[in-house]
């Protein structure tokens, strides 16, 4: 076994994630998993983890480490761009990056985005449950959020070597988040006309967005066209939920299996990444089709 | 799949590019057609299919490779109703000692104990689980015994807690927050992710309730 990684500082909100827990949603379990999924897969493969292996994920402001004192880290930080400091001296973003022993690793604050992933060659590991090391902020399962003073066990090394310098870097998040909406399964459950205002206007990110779901703002309300609730049914990753206030949310990884409230429509998850990596006033479109 | 197709009473809404939502009339029709669902992954029918989530009236298929293909072959099935006695059987003791017992059966116009008679007479199925990993829905009581959720939820629900809303029962798997009508409490594990099978309650599992003394 491996020494351990010690958390110096915790940052707002910081997990261990993965790719999720998948097939278990009929008992409740909802998928969880790195809301940026393509930056969270370009830090394993700057390090040559295989897929899958647990990185951390940071939200606004960073985290700070400190290796085991008697062994080396090599990093990656990626996702939202953000200061990276070795021992007190800049290092690069969305690069392997090496941590002497005993060394202090600081992530900082993102300079856009909201999502960090600190990927360490080997990865965290914490004990899996139910297959994924991923904390599940909604049902509580896998590891708490990290604290500070903790520690946190490392994985093997992997056989395969670490990246060259030559890995594509991930674009920044745009200033204005954009989202393709395929309508279904409830869109008659809605106006026409107050779904032709949603395809036209102009929402903004609310500061109440989470791990479960980007919640919008400042738009026209969704309008129903019938009274009373839909049997609980269930949901999936993208869905846009829309609650009685009228106002979409979007479902992320921690979404509840079963929702109530209708779906007017889905976000592919391919741009769901780019949700993840949007901060509370981001202005926000959505592009529908059939 | 720009309309939906509908075989009898089952109507598939298509969910996003990768998966289907089925829609049937009642619970009991989504208990058909989820055995259907499963016998036909079993038999290597479906194709690929990540999730399979019963609910309330649909049973949903998630990360599903093929969906128009699947949707076409979804509206020619038939789907055989579901027998009584399909699915595994668990026995899970429970004291009688939930605080909303006497308002159950005055709701029910009966005595407490005939109250705690009538739900371990009563055999159960898991319909669906949500709200919280390993917390069931369970089926099976008459409309007639069908009680509202409490007009105020408690804070907190301790775990092992039978409970009744609508036209379900349901066990607690840990504390939680709820506005059920408690009438039990059971000592049985409902939620273990260490153990296999983590959740007890799987859909389509039945359920009776055997008294113990408090």
């Amino acid at each position: 076994m491996r020494a351990e990684v010690e958390v110096v500082r915790a940052g707002a909100l910081t997990t261990v994630q993965d790719r999720g827990r998948t097939g278990l949603a009929h008992l409740g379990v909802p998928r969880s998993g790195a809301l940026d999924a393509q930056a969270y897969a370009l830090g394993n493969r700057l390090l040559g983890n295989p897929p899958g292996t647990a990185s951390l994920e940071t939200t606004l402001d960073g985290v700070a480490l400190r290796a085991p004192a008697g062994s080396a880290l090599t990093v990656a930080v990626t996702g939202a761009p953000c200061p990276v400091r070795v021992a007190g001296r800049p290092a690069a973003w969305a690069a392997p990056v090496r941590v002497p022993p005993g060394a202090l690793l600081e992530v900082g604050s993102a300079a856009q985005g909201l999502r960090s992933y600190v990927a360490v060659r080997g990865g965290f590991a914490p004990p899996e449950v139910l297959g994924s090391r991923s904390a599940d902020l909604l049902s509580g399962l896998g590891p708490p959020p990290l604290t500070a003073g903790t520690f946190l066990p490392l994985g093997p090394t992997p056989e395969t070597p670490v990246a060259g310098a030559d890995t594509p870097r991930v674009p920044a998040p745009p200033a204005e988040l954009v989202l393709p909406v395929r309508l279904g399964p409830r869109e008659n459950w809605f106006t026409p006309q107050s779904v032709a205002a949603l395809g036209r206007s102009t929402y903004r990110a609310a500061a109440a967005s989470n791990r479960i779901g980007l919640r919008t703002e400042a738009g026209p309300p969704l309008a129903r066209t019938r009274a009373g609730e839909l049997p609980s049914e269930g949901m999936v990753l993208g869905a846009v939920q829309v609650p009685p206030d009228g106002l979409p949310v979007i479902f992320l990884a921690d979404h509840p299996v079963t929702g109530g409230y209708p779906v007017l429509g889905v976000v592919p998850p391919q741009s769901l990444d780019a949700a993840a990596q949007t901060r509370p006033g981001t202005p926000i479109r959505f592009t529908l089709h059939r | 799949m720009s309309s939906t197709p509908t075989a009898g009473s089952l109507r598939v809404l298509p969910v996003g590019d990768r998966a289907l939502l089925l829609e049937v009339d009642s619970t009991a029709q989504v208990a058909a057609l989820h055995a259907e669902l499963l016998r036909r992954r079993a038999a290597g029918e479906l194709g690929e299919v990540a999730e399979i989530v019963p609910a309330a009236r649909t049973v949903l298929l998630d990360g599903v490779t093929a969906p128009a293909t699947l949707a076409a072959r979804v509206t020619g099935w038939t789907v055989p109703p579901l027998t009584e006695s399909e699915g595994p059987l668990f026995t899970v003791p429970v004291r009688y000692d939930g605080p909303d017992l006497p308002e159950v059966a005055e709701h029910w116009g009966v005595s407490p104990a005939e109250a705690a008679e009538v739900i371990g007479g009563t055999t159960f199925r898991v319909a669906f689980c949500g709200f919280a990993p390993g917390f069931g829905y369970l089926t099976g009581l008459p409309p007639h015994l069908h009680v509202p959720r409490r007009g105020t939820p408690r804070t907190a629900v301790p775990a092992g807690s039978l409970g009744l809303a609508g036209e379900y029962a349901g066990v607690y798997p840990r504390s939680s927050p709820g506005g059920w009508q408690l009438i039990g409490t059971t000592d049985t594990a409902l939620w273990d992710p260490a153990r296999e099978p983590a959740a007890l309650f799987a859909p389509g599992a039945r359920v009776r309730f055997t008294e113990v003394a408090p």
